[in-house]
């Protein structure tokens, strides 16, 4: 196993500029997703590590080795594709083997690893078939086993779980999850799933218009996105986004929203007084948000609008004053449209967004 | 309501039998009576009325046709000249059709306007000056110019349909085989090609029976070797009965025996034929 290193790496496709001068590492056994919406160049950038694309500059370096100029088959990779790619008139067996047939390895330890492989991906019964015999999910089993049967420094995979069904794809998730910890290998994960990437990653970059927005932990994106946009991406729903007006009132620092006033605390306060604008979004999601039935301290009136039981909570989308907002609750929580709520924001975990640049700010 | 489109289903279903069924003896009722006639020695051709089964079965008129001159001789030219068509054709056909599926260059709709721009030339405009440049070239009367002609017509299709033969066969997976260890070459070799034979095979029984059944090039082409339908053309209608039929049967049985040789390919989808 390696670490991957992208150096400056850009790509375009005419006019359309792919990947943005990106640098981005994967550390030796690091699971990294690359998570964007479509047309964002995570793809992209995943096949010109692969060698399926030429940059137009920049380095790509595999455990050290300069490989930006060298073919797919002299880069020591392994890929997963987004249509699985199984070869259609080979036997799974042979699929499995397929890489190792052309490393020339002799014929027991062929046998060996594609039989490992396959009780790793449980598809040892169906080793004598032909993929138009097998499942889609089946499929996309034969073509991890492919990808880890092989002495790859590094695994890549592209979107592998969107053409599954949602209930296989719950299955294949937990199973790629405890698969790749296990055997330990360098991973990069294209997905446009947030919630993949949440559950998936040790880091997630998040990309977008070909650059790389944020690159960090599955819960520091969540919790500190770097921006708005990223903010509006993860999360379902996604985060609530309230107009705010900074002021300082008797020494206080208090931003007024159409819902009423929100006092930061000291450290934030004195962030938000140093900017050039006093304009800010108010970043907040559904789930940090308190819902009681009578008014109380620091509490924000509002009226429900919509009610939506989702089993294991609900979904109540609320007017705050002249803002809507998202809010969970319990299931429980009995709610009626029309019925005045009190709302608190829990403070520590507000995102405070510049309003002019879009850009997150945290205190130091 | 179950049962009324049950029955419709059934009606449906036994229309499209008998449509299948009527289509396959209106080719196959001539082709029976061309067999029966071509195995029946002369005096039964002659008689009158004529019998659904074959009365004596005999080689008389059979090999009456075989051993009249230049007939073994030129039965031979058709099957070089119908194989080399074949060869030559798909040499440069398919990479053709490759690239057309495959690669994105200047001036490709063009080349695919062009490629089908040798078919709007008859066949009678394109032979004669044809034929005079063979002759200067010393080509003239040998194998080599028919196939090459036959080439010339096969060609368009032989492009057209590879291509679209290759568009079938996923870019993913040729990729998939460079990642695994594979250069292009290979990956054509092992992953497209094969899983482009079926199709590649619809396309060479087609050139196959083009060149077979194509008259009018061949007899303005060649003058000794000359192919057995060209011969046929002229020398059918200044014969006896029973000699049309044995050259009918000649003409018939390689083009149908070639296609249900050949016919496994077309219809085999991986996987599902191999059960």
């Amino acid at each position: 196993m390696a670490e991957i290193q992208v150096k400056n790496v850009r790509k375009t496709f005419g006019k359309v500029k792919a990947v943005w001068d990106i640098d981005l590492t994967v550390h030796d056994r690091e699971f990294v997703v690359l998570l964007g919406p479509s047309g964002c160049g995570k793809t992209t950038l995943l096949r010109c590590i692969a060698g399926l694309e030429q940059v137009d500059q920049g380095r790509i370096y595999i455990g050290q080795r300069d490989v930006t100029d060298l073919p797919p088959k002299q880069r020591q990779i392994a890929m997963v594709f987004q249509n699985y790619a199984v070869f259609p008139h080979l036997t799974v067996f042979e699929n499995v083997a397929f890489g190792l047939r052309m490393q020339h390895k002799p014929k027991d330890e062929i046998k060996k690893r594609v039989q490992d492989a396959a009780e790793l991906l449980h598809i040892e019964e169906l080793l004598d078939r032909y993929p138009a015999q097998l499942s889609g999910g089946q499929r996309q089993r034969v073509a991890v086993a492919r990808a880890i049967a092989v002495d790859a420094l590094v695994l890549l995979m592209d979107e592998p779980l969107s053409n599954l069904d949602a209930l296989l794809r719950l299955e294949m998730r937990a199973e790629l999850k405890r698969l790749l910890q296990e055997i330990e290998a360098t991973t990069l994960y294209v997905t446009h799933d947030q919630v993949e990437a949440l559950s998936l990653g040790d880091r997630i970059a998040v990309m977008r218009s070909g650059q790389i927005l944020q690159y960090d932990t599955p819960l520091n994106v969540y919790d500190k996105p770097a921006d708005l946009f990223i903010g509006g991406f993860i999360g379902n729903p996604p985060m609530n986004f309230l107009d705010g007006e900074v002021r300082t009132e008797d020494g206080q620092v208090v931003v007024h929203t159409g819902g009423g006033d929100i006092y930061p605390p000291p450290d934030v306060g004195a962030m938000l007084s140093r900017l050039k604008e006093p304009s800010v979004l108010v970043g907040i999601r559904a789930e940090n948000i308190e819902t009681l039935p009578a008014p109380a301290e620091g509490a924000l009136q509002a009226e429900v609008l919509v009610v939506e039981p989702l089993g294991s909570h609900n979904l109540i989308t609320m007017q705050l004053g002249t803002e809507q907002v998202k809010v969970n609750t319990s299931a429980d929580f009995k709610a009626q449209p029309g019925q005045t709520l009190w709302l608190r924001l829990n403070i520590d975990k507000i995102c405070w967004i510049e309003k002019a640049t879009g850009r997150a700010m945290y205190p130091d | 309501m179950k049962q009324k489109t049950f029955s419709r289903r059934l009606i449906g279903r036994v229309l499209a039998y008998l449509l299948a069924i009527l289509i396959a003896l209106w080719i196959l009722i001539p082709i029976y009576f061309i067999t029966v006639a071509a195995f029946s020695p002369k005096d039964v051709i002659y008689s009158w009325p004529k019998s659904l089964l074959p009365q004596t079965i005999s080689l008389e008129t059979l090999l009456f046709f075989i051993n009249a001159q230049y007939v073994l001789d030129s039965l031979w030219n058709s099957v070089k000249v119908a194989l080399l068509t074949l060869v030559i054709s798909l040499v440069i056909g398919a990479p053709a059709g490759y690239a057309l599926a495959r690669y994105i260059f200047p001036g490709k709709d063009a080349f695919r306007i062009i490629i089908l721009s040798t078919r709007a030339f008859p066949i009678v405009i394109l032979s004669i000056p044809l034929a005079v440049t063979f002759m200067q070239w010393g080509l003239y009367d040998k194998l080599i110019s028919v196939a090459l002609l036959h080439v010339a017509m096969a060609l368009p299709t032989t492009i057209l349909v590879t291509s679209s033969v290759f568009i079938g066969v996923s870019k993913e997976l040729e990729e998939a085989a460079t990642v695994f260890g594979c250069n292009r070459v290979q990956a054509f070799t092992r992953v497209a090609l094969p899983l482009a034979l079926p199709g590649l095979a619809a396309s060479a029984i087609f050139t196959f029976v083009l060149s077979w059944n194509e008259v009018f090039a061949a007899t303005i082409l060649t003058i000794q070797n000359r192919t057995l339908p060209a011969r046929m053309f002229v020398q059918l209608a200044a014969s006896p009965i029973p000699f049309r039929f044995a050259g009918g049967f000649f003409i018939l049985v390689p083009a149908v025996v070639f296609m249900f040789f050949i016919r496994r390919y077309l219809f085999s989808l991986w996987g599902i034929t191999l059960k």
